[in-house]
């Protein structure tokens, strides 16, 4: 956090200046490792097995708060006797269909709910349909089987209780190469700074999002907290720092391929051909909570893309929506330009061809297109690669025939515009605009605003029906200076919604019709403009107002800061305890109150509760506090919504070193893979040769530099703070390697080979894994082609193998091999790459995706696990 | 001249240096135990006062790519890498890893061949010989490079702690100057908030501030040969901003402020390390009483100052100019006086 996320880290130190302990646990010792109480080194890729151990802890050692597990949990809900889980399958859950290889999620569902299992996974995986669980839990039934003592077999506790049962410190150590009394160090900590009178935060970064299991990731981390009664309760929480400025931004008003403002999904081509069905799809009828008002949001959005054009009559323009017909996520694209199958693209603040995984897929996948808009503050490796890369030199591209046009536009920054940021809280922050952009750079707003100006004006008079969809756009914003800079608060008015008669801001989402009386761009953001006023512009200073500081900025829903907070309140309604107090219920006035807005209905009691036939928000009872699940109830045991198990189970990564001591099952099931030859995969245990790769990698940030170095590689002051393109080894693995201090290394994977200067540091360790010495290195992926300083990119090291709910690439582990001295360059390059592969046994064949045994008959799996 | 023989007595510079009725001393604390090295100091400082960079070298020191105080960086994050224990870390980081022995001497040797030059003078002076860095690595003499080792604990077989020490250094700003004292131009001055400032028009590059300074801060640029350092950024203060450095430090690892708060400030966050475990924790340049009179800006540092690559006793270099002046001048007196004697005492 330190590394990447300094400004916040000041909280940090804040907190440790009041006497809070650190405790960081990281492949290597970074920055934040030096200032923390307590370190630990853990093998890239293991996380869940090291955090499987806390929870299993916990439960051995009855730590949990049980009333708020009890209570607020679904640890008493009775799951389906068809259930199997991965103690039974060799890491396999009941219902994995391996000619799809995902799940029929039936068997995991609520006694007596098995219906609500049927979901076709396949087309969910390719959708990254857990996205759009940001914003509400997925659905289930709303009538459920309880045992409140926690004694039935098949309740979620006893569940999670056997799941975990071989988590055990020793086999966190086997796994993570953390020393078992470390190990008990940090799971003993966290115990104890929870409960009635303390709380414990979880904080990642979203590295921990790049792995094949990176979803799990957070839910066991979900699942602890939800243990330890840390949600919904001040100094609590599972907190991401988010990658840059924005990035939540960017999913609640989505740069995404399956979604739409406020999470609502894209429709799919075959399941949702008419309004209707989309809408109920979201709806759900009968499910608790308030996403039954589905069908108000959709018909907002609409009428705020296409204004008067959208009436009741033509279902509010639902045919111009575009349709989703399979996987259209960033990796699918790049392999669909290879194949020539995409003709052109924008890149807009984004640099692939360094900051994606595989960058040689990448490049040659730009180099294949007909044309290419990028739009930035620099010219960045992604504009450049027709004449300045990697394959220029090996002779993949040739400059003077690489078909691809290359428009490059430069872009206004952050502080050459204005608008809105939203961070990791859900807070808009709006910022003013400082100087005016240099030059020709202008703002996004200001291009997609006249692009879509022009092509109207070009479209003027078509009377093809595929173009209706552009010419009844609501595209009228007000311009202003001598650009003609469309208002950005114009727009936030829009996002906001108003009421189409009056023009008057609505407040709130509740305000939202489905009648096409309103129109609102993001029902989540509803009240950011109420009563006309820019509430993202509030800049109330801390110390005018509440510790909660609700007039500083504004929090979707409804400037809401902490998310559930009714569950700060007991049952009953009352603090947990005097210390951790925030919002409660006043019986006096019959309402809640506390220093947040409730995250509740206001004057719902806590002795509510619902009747047989009430759905929607109604159907929630008076102390169900995680009112956007479907039972109102926090999910250790997920019966939907998880593609790849309803429990956090561990799975090697897709190239690792070793065998999955836990189960037969190497790696996730699920986990989306592109058998391309153009995407080879490291060998990996079961299968032969992985000792061509033997050592682990992993990379991230330095402080000095950001995200693909566009905005630091080019800038005098950061580029001489971190000049060089290095890589971190150990001592031992120096000495084992031949590798010297600032000498050269170069590192091979089946894709690709990247050289860099060896910074030998006593940071790294190597861990003892399954009885093996297992070294790791790491190296910073902000390095590429152009800038004042250069280097060969990381990302050229993976492949595209990706996490099965969003789609996120395995970015953060990985196998390789390293050696001493640069790499070969030009064509030879490609040789003495083709040699590994051919050593690695990988020409042509992908490792199996099913290692589990079939059944459980004991049958031997061709390796030496033990049992 | 200022009269430095009688340390211990708490001297407001700016009035010796004749302002009347100056505003409060200025200075920095910059405390080391909540760096967490992000360098935002330097680049804020390069970004303030137009200071050209320093050079594209991978200079091998850790996370130092600046490699010290020089005319073209006044701020300087240190980085220090050592096998060995910090005050707060509970349980060793490395314990129960199956680790060797700490970073070998030959990768001493290359960190020490390495050293570039910076084009500043003198800088940071490229090493000739890389080998005694090699020798020194195993654990007999300290060199201040990563991984070297402190007398008598290079013995481990395995490691088993680590620390990483960060701190931003800076000028300090002097109670008894001797840049000041040594300059013949009047470049170098003491403003009105006890601060030493060059003013780069007048300095001539005579390059006499240089030897001078007991820190080894201030230095020349090779393209102008003039002085430079740190102003305490002059024409911010003056016009009641904070420091840059101190503006973007996000974790208030530097404090700006009034000398004496600072002092005070300090004291009562070395008793709050103390009592939470780090007895290493102390003080560095704030004692009026020391060898230059004590620092406008001073450090908390975990460990002695020699870990950072500081003097751990600094004197004003000019404290004995006085007293040789006026040998110089009793002897000249005396010669004059034989002399005299000589030729009075000569028979006519």
């Amino acid at each position: 956090m330190a590394e990447a996320h300094p400004v916040g880290f000041q909280w940090v130190m804040e907190a440790k200046r009041r006497g809070a302990k650190v405790i960081h646990v990281d492949p290597r010792f970074t920055r934040t490792s030096a200032l923390a109480d307590t370190y630990l080194p853990i093998r890239a890729g293991s996380d869940i097995a090291f955090l499987g151990g806390v929870v299993r802890y916990i439960l051995e050692n009855e730590l949990d708060f049980r009333e708020y597990v009890v209570a607020y949990t679904n640890a008493a809900t009775i799951v389906s006797e068809d259930y199997r889980d991965t103690e039974d399958l060799d890491g396999l859950f009941s219902g994995f269909d391996p000619a799809t290889t995902s799940y029929d999620q039936s068997s995991w569902q609520y006694e007596g709910n098995e219906g609500d299992g049927a979901n076709d996974t396949a087309t969910e995986r390719d959708s990254a349909a857990g996205l759009r669980h940001e914003s509400h839990g997925p659905p289930v039934a709303r009538q459920v089987m309880r045992d409140e003592t926690l004694q039935h077999p098949r309740c979620v506790y006893q569940i999670l209780k056997r799941h975990y049962a071989r988590y055990t410190p020793e086999m966190v150590e086997r796994v993570c190469g953390i020393p078992k009394e470390r190990f008990e160090e940090v799971a003993r900590a966290w115990a104890a700074n929870s409960g009635r009178d303390r709380t414990s935060m979880l904080v990642y970064s979203v590295g921990w999002t790049q792995h094949t299991v990176g979803v799990q990731y957070i839910r066991t981390g979900a699942i602890i907290q939800l243990l330890l009664g840390n949600m919904g309760r001040p100094g609590g929480g599972v907190l991401a720092l988010r990658g840059h400025a924005s990035i939540q931004g960017s999913t609640d008003i989505p740069t995404l391929f399956n979604l739409l403002p406020g999470y609502l999904p894209m429709p799919q081509h075959a399941q949702h051909p008419t309004f209707d069905d989309w809408v109920t799809s979201i709806q759900h009828p009968g499910q608790k909570g308030f996403w039954n008002n589905a069908r108000a949001y959709a018909v907002n959005l609409l009428k705020a893309y296409w204004g008067a054009a959208a009436t009741p009559e033509n279902n509010f323009c639902y045919d111009y929506l575009p349709r989703m017909t399979g996987d259209h996520g960033t990796y699918q694209q790049v392999f669909n330009m290879i194949d020539g199958k995409i003709k052109g693209y924008f890149l807009l603040g984004q640099n692939p061809a360094v900051g994606s995984a595989h960058g040689r897929a990448q490049r040659l996948g730009m180099a294949n297109l007909d044309w290419l808009v990028v739009r930035d503050l620099f010219m960045i490796e992604s504009a450049t690669f027709w004449k300045n890369s990697r394959e220029v030199e090996t002779g993949e591209i040739s400059p003077e025939r690489c078909r691809t046009e290359v428009f490059f536009l430069p872009a206004a920054s952050h502080v050459e515009k204005e608008g809105t940021f939203t961070q990791t809280q859900r807070l808009l922050q709006w910022r003013e605009k400082a100087v005016d952009a240099p030059g020709d750079s202008r703002s996004e707003l200001w291009f997609f605003y006249h692009l879509g100006r022009i092509i109207r004006e070009r479209l003027a008079g078509s009377t093809l029906p595929r173009d209706r969809a552009l010419l009844d756009l609501a595209w009228d914003y007000p311009t202003h200076g001598p650009h003609a800079e469309p208002s950005a608060t114009a727009v936030l008015r829009e996002i906001n919604g108003y009421e189409v008669a009056t023009g008057r801001p609505l407040a709130s989402f509740t305000e939202m019709k489905d009648d096409g009386s309103t129109s609102g761009g993001c029902w989540i953001y509803t009240g950011v403009f109420a009563d006309g006023v820019n509430q993202a512009a509030r800049r109330k200073p801390g110390r005018e107002q509440s510790w909660v500081a609700p007039e500083w900025g504004w929090a979707w829903p409804a400037n809401r800061r902490m998310l559930y907070n009714r569950a700060s309140a007991d049952p009953e309604g009352r603090p947990w305890s005097e210390r951790k107090r925030y919002v409660w219920w006043d019986a006096e006035q019959g309402q809640w109150t506390g220093h947040d807005v409730p995250d509740f209905e206001k004057t719902k009691p806590p002795s509510y509760r619902p009747g047989e036939d009430d759905v929607g928000v109604a159907g929630l009872s008076g102390d169900d506090p995680f009112i956007m699940q479907g039972d109102g109830k926090g999910w250790l045991f997920a019966p939907v919504g998880v593609l790849d198990g309803p429990l956090p189970t561990h799975y090697e990564p897709a190239e690792s070193p070793v065998r999955n001591p836990l189960y037969g099952q190497q790696a996730n099931p699920t986990r989306k893979v592109y058998e391309r030859p153009d995407n080879p995969t490291n060998p990996s245990p079961p299968e032969q040769h992985s000792e061509v790769f033997p050592y682990v990698f992993t990379v991230s940030r330095l402080t000095e530099h950001h995200t693909a170095g566009a905005m630091s590689r080019t800038v005098k002051y950061l580029a001489e703070l971190q000049p060089e393109m290095f890589v971190e080894v150990s001592p031992e693995l120096a000495v084992e390697r031949g590798l010297t201090h600032l000498g050269w290394a170069h590192l091979v994977t089946t894709r690709g080979v990247i050289e860099a200067r060896v910074l030998v540091t006593d940071r790294l360790t190597p861990l003892r894994v399954e009885g093996r010495v297992i070294h790791q290195m790491w190296l910073p992926y902000h390095f590429g082609a152009e800038g004042l300083v250069r280097g060969d990119s990381a990302n050229d090291l993976f492949g595209i193998t990706l996490d099965p709910n969003v789609l996120i690439q395995e970015s953060k582990v990985g196998t390789c091999d390293i050696r001493a001295g640069r790499r070969p360059t030009g064509p030879p390059l490609l040789d003495y790459l083709a040699d590994y592969r051919r050593r690695a046994g990988v020409d042509g064949h992908y490792p199996p995706v099913v290692t589990a045994r079939a059944d459980d008959d004991g049958s031997d799996d061709g390796t030496d696990r033990e049992a | 001249m200022v009269d430095v023989n009688s340390p211990g007595a708490s001297v407001n510079p700016a009035e010796q240096a004749g302002h009347l009725d100056p505003p409060p001393r200025m200075g920095f604390f910059t405390d080391t135990s909540v760096c967490i090295g992000c360098k935002a100091c330097e680049v804020a400082c390069k970004e303030w006062n137009l200071v050209p960079e320093s050079g594209l070298d991978l200079l091998g020191m850790s996370y130092d790519n600046t490699g010290a105080l020089t005319a073209n960086s006044w701020r300087h994050v240190a980085f220090i890498e050592q096998p060995r224990p910090v005050g707060w870390q509970r349980t060793p980081p490395m314990v129960g890893t199956p680790t060797g022995p700490p970073i070998s001497p030959a990768t001493a040797e290359a960190g020490a061949e390495t050293t570039v030059d910076l084009g500043t003078r003198p800088g940071l002076p490229p090493a000739p010989d890389p080998a005694p860095a090699g020798r020194m690595a195993d654990g007999t003499q300290f060199l201040g490079m990563p991984g070297s080792e402190l007398p008598g604990r290079g013995d481990r077989d395995e490691r088993t702690d680590l620390r990483w020490l960060m701190m931003s250094d800076v000028c300090k700003h002097c109670t008894h100057a001797a840049c000041l004292d040594v300059c013949p131009t009047g470049s170098l001055f003491r403003t009105e908030f006890g601060t030493v400032v060059v003013q780069e028009d007048i300095c001539n590059g005579c390059g006499y501030c240089i030897p001078a300074c007991p820190y080894g801060v201030i230095d020349q640029r090779k393209d102008d040969g003039r002085a430079w350092k740190c102003t305490l950024c002059y024409d911010r203060i003056g016009a009641g901003q904070t420091p840059a450095c101190a503006q973007a430090c996000p974790t208030e690892s530097i404090q700006y402020g009034e000398v004496d708060e600072l002092r005070e400030r300090a004291r009562v966050r070395v008793e709050r390390l103390h009592a939470d475990g780090v007895p290493e924790a102390r003080l560095y340049g704030d004692d009026p009483g020391d060898g230059v009179g004590g620092d406008g800006a001073f450090f908390l540092l975990l460990d002695e100052p020699e870990v950072y690559g500081l003097p751990p006793d600094p004197v004003v270099t000019t404290r004995d100019l006085p007293r040789m002046w006026r040998r110089a001048g009793l002897a000249a007196l005396t010669m004059a006086a034989a002399t005299v004697a000589a030729f009075i005492g000569r028979p006519s």
